[in-house]
């Protein structure tokens, strides 16, 4: 029997549901009929908007989708002007303050308390310069992630960055893709470092060569049904096929087309791409691609280049683990990388970002998939001066390990799914490990990230420390708890973490990987990575070395966060929430 | 009367009549010992599965895991509240012990 998502997907979904979206915003939040709420704010995740937990009602929050992490110049200014006019809350968050922007891992930007009546204008500000909300959630393709240098790159086989704006272009409001039995994340890169994480996605290309017709072609391997949610996390697999950058966008589509035919509609937690292959394996996946999708013979896949890929592998084979950093680009200009901790940045200094990218730049900024900003086109001789702004204070090229390798998803400051309060935590925690932890010698990648559930949005199964939310009880009392996973990283042979200990209090976990690195530094061979040392100890043996204690460090979130209106409230009760509110923010009573 | 019954956003919430009533993330007692082998197993709730009525009483598929020893997987279906004259009336989750119903679809 089908779900109700798919019942109202049917009733309306896609391109039309803009026109009610944009009439609901005329007519107020409280006009959305009770008895409908649950199936509209299920529709408006197609453009983007997704409503606030609990406590929260009548705010949502916006996703920007930029293919590949572009902002255009003016569109970086755009955003900060959005976020600085309509994504202000009724209380304030204690480290980011009231009004900021989140650059998201992937390469997307999100913003929060945005009311449903400003949409018109946000809508007309952000379409203005180009931006949009289209599709950036909802079961359809979701912003196309990608190399964030694509095109600029020095390290690059082919420049993908056209093919993932084709994508785009072919893709977003597209009815023949526009319903899906689930979300679509699909990936494109061209580069040798694999930044483009194509394993974790739905559907990847990399590059790839492939001799035809006695010719060396470049062009992209495919691979298929890759993802981390649901304590189901599954590397995408390769179906041995090669596309030419001119074949990319059709064959792509036959595969979206594949999926939309095949997928489970009937259960939610069934339908992504990677059940599918479960249940068909890649040889059957080809070939029903090829007898029922593609009209011209596939090519079998190219040699590719994963035995040079280091980005987020957690191995030091000389290439880059991210973007942080001054680095020179093909045409001899270069990028400067620079550390978002845990992507939040306010709005002052997003503008300021704009601005400094404008001056020393092109005016052109890139997301990555580490929730880091870029910012491109700096020719040599202005490189001085902009690393004296002071912007690049607090967003440095050269941050301390623990700040440049943490990310942390939104957690239950906005999110429904999460267990645990996690941006804030993470930042915490990274600034206790910067002051009390030494790293070993040489370790300069080393990443923690922060996730608050299952659903694995920091994509903690690929990083040295994983940690994931969960709770416990400690002296009796439910407290915040985090599962710790040890080892995951990409490269040529990726792996997802070992979950090696289980349900740490949030205030053990700094002592945890303090009393950690001491032991991997004890027991390290010669340079080996974190990675690589994981990988040659047995699990039992790494969750002694784990040693969860107390320190120094104190975590005032220890509470059930969840049942909070908002965590960071003076009176943070359910009963004190104002929502759901007025335009205006005043709360909505019985008696309006 | 009709009570409309949904799992929302991908499992984090029980709707009922279009209000989002019980949620991810709560820690319940369950009177459930097949379940993990603990007497009464302190369970954390991942994600909702599934919600039914029963006569008055609402009760939820979730799956989730057992802080106290560790066990994780889905127990039978656990009573979250009941309907009285169509409204939902929550009970305190976390601090009653929740009997499980295990039907024949369970493992």
């Amino acid at each position: 029997m089908p779900t109700d998502v798919e019942r109202w997907k049917s009733e309306v979904y896609g391109n039309e549901i803009r026109e009610h979206l944009l009439e609901f915003a005329e007519q107020g939040w409280d006009t959305i009929p009770e008895d409908e709420r649950d199936a509209w704010f299920e529709r408006f995740k197609w453009w983007g908007l997704y409503h606030q937990r609990n406590g929260q009602e009548s705010y949502f929050m916006m996703r920007i989708g930029t293919p590949n992490g572009v902002l255009t110049p003016g569109q970086t200014e755009v955003v900060a002007e959005v976020a600085d006019e309509y994504a202000r809350g009724p209380a304030e968050n204690p480290i980011f303050g009231n009004g900021y922007v989140d650059w998201t891992t992937r390469q997307s930007i999100q913003l929060h308390w945005i009311k449903l009546e400003d949409i018109p204008e946000i809508f007309e500000k952000l379409e203005s310069v180009g931006l949009s909300t289209q599709q950036a959630c909802g079961d359809s393709w979701r912003n196309i992630v990608g190399c964030p240098v694509a095109g600029k790159d020095k390290h690059e086989h082919v420049d993908a960055l056209p093919v993932a704006m084709e994508l785009n272009e072919t893709f977003k409001g597209n009815d023949d893709h526009s319903n899906l039995p689930r979300k679509w994340k699909v990936s494109i890169t061209g580069c040798r470092e694999g930044c483009g994480q194509g394993d974790i996605n739905d559907l990847a290309l990399e590059p790839a060569t492939k001799e035809i017709d006695g010719e060396e072609t470049k062009g992209f391997n495919i691979r298929i049904g890759g993802g981390l949610s649901r304590n189901e996390p599954r590397l995408a697999r390769d179906i041995d096929v090669f596309v030419t950058p001119e074949q990319a966008a059709e064959v792509s589509g036959a595969i979206s087309a594949l999926f939309r035919e095949n997928g489970d509609r009937d259960n939610r937690y069934n339908a992504r791409i990677k059940f599918l292959m479960d249940e068909w394996g890649a040889e059957k996946f080809r070939n029903v691609l090829q007898e029922e999708f593609v009209d011209f013979e596939l090519e079998t896949a190219g040699e590719d280049l994963r035995s040079e890929y280091s980005y987020n592998s957690g191995y030091a084979n000389g290439g880059h683990a991210d973007h942080v950093g001054i680095h020179e680009q093909a045409d001899g200009n270069y990028y400067v990388g620079l550390n978002v901790l845990v992507g939040r940045m306010g709005v002052d200094e997003t503008k300021e970002l704009a601005r400094v990218a404008d001056e020393y730049g092109s005016g052109e900024v890139r997301v990555t998939q580490r929730q880091n900003v870029i910012i491109t086109d700096v020719p040599e001789e202005k490189l001085d001066a902009l690393q004296d702004e002071e912007l690049l204070d607090h967003y440095s090229p050269d941050p301390h390990p623990f700040m440049r390798g943490s990310i942390a998803c939104t957690g239950t400051e906005f999110c429904s799914l999460s267990i645990v309060e996690t941006k804030n935590r993470q930042v915490r925690y990274a600034r206790w490990l910067k002051e009390n932890v030494e790293l070993p010698a040489g370790v300069e990648d080393f990443h923690i990230h922060l996730s608050g559930c299952t659903a694995s949005c920091a994509q903690p199964q690929i990083a040295d420390i994983s940690l994931r939310g969960m709770k416990t009880r400690k002296d009796g009392e439910p407290v915040e708890a985090l599962d710790i996973g040890l080892g995951g990283g990409l490269g040529e042979n990726p792996n997802f973490a070992e979950w090696v200990t289980q349900r740490v209090p949030v205030d053990e976990v700094p002592g945890a990987i303090k009393n950690l690195l001491a032991n991997f530094e004890a027991r390290r061979e010669g340079d080996e990575t974190f990675r690589e040392f994981v990988a040659r100890t047995d699990e039992e043996d790494l969750a002694e070395l784990v040693e969860p204690e107390e320190t120094s460090y104190e975590d005032p979130m220890m509470h059930n966060t969840k049942r909070t209106w908002y965590p960071y409230a003076e009176d943070d009760s359910m009963d004190a929430s104002p929502a759901p509110t007025h335009a205006d923010g005043t709360p909505i009573t019985s008696d309006d | 009367m009709s009570v409309s019954l949904r799992v929302l956003d991908d499992g984090a919430w029980v709707s009922v009549n279009d209000a989002r009533e019980v949620s991810v993330s709560e820690l319940w007692r369950l009177d459930d010992p097949s379940f993990c082998g603990c007497e009464l197993p302190d369970f954390v709730v991942e994600n909702v599965l599934d919600v039914g009525a029963d006569g008055r009483t609402v009760s939820a598929k979730v799956y989730g895991q057992c802080i106290a020893c560790g066990h994780a997987g889905v127990p039978g279906w656990v009573p979250v509240g009941r309907l009285r004259e169509g409204e939902f009336v929550d009970i305190d989750r976390e601090r009653v012990v929740l009997p499980v119903r295990r039907g024949d679809d369970d493992e």
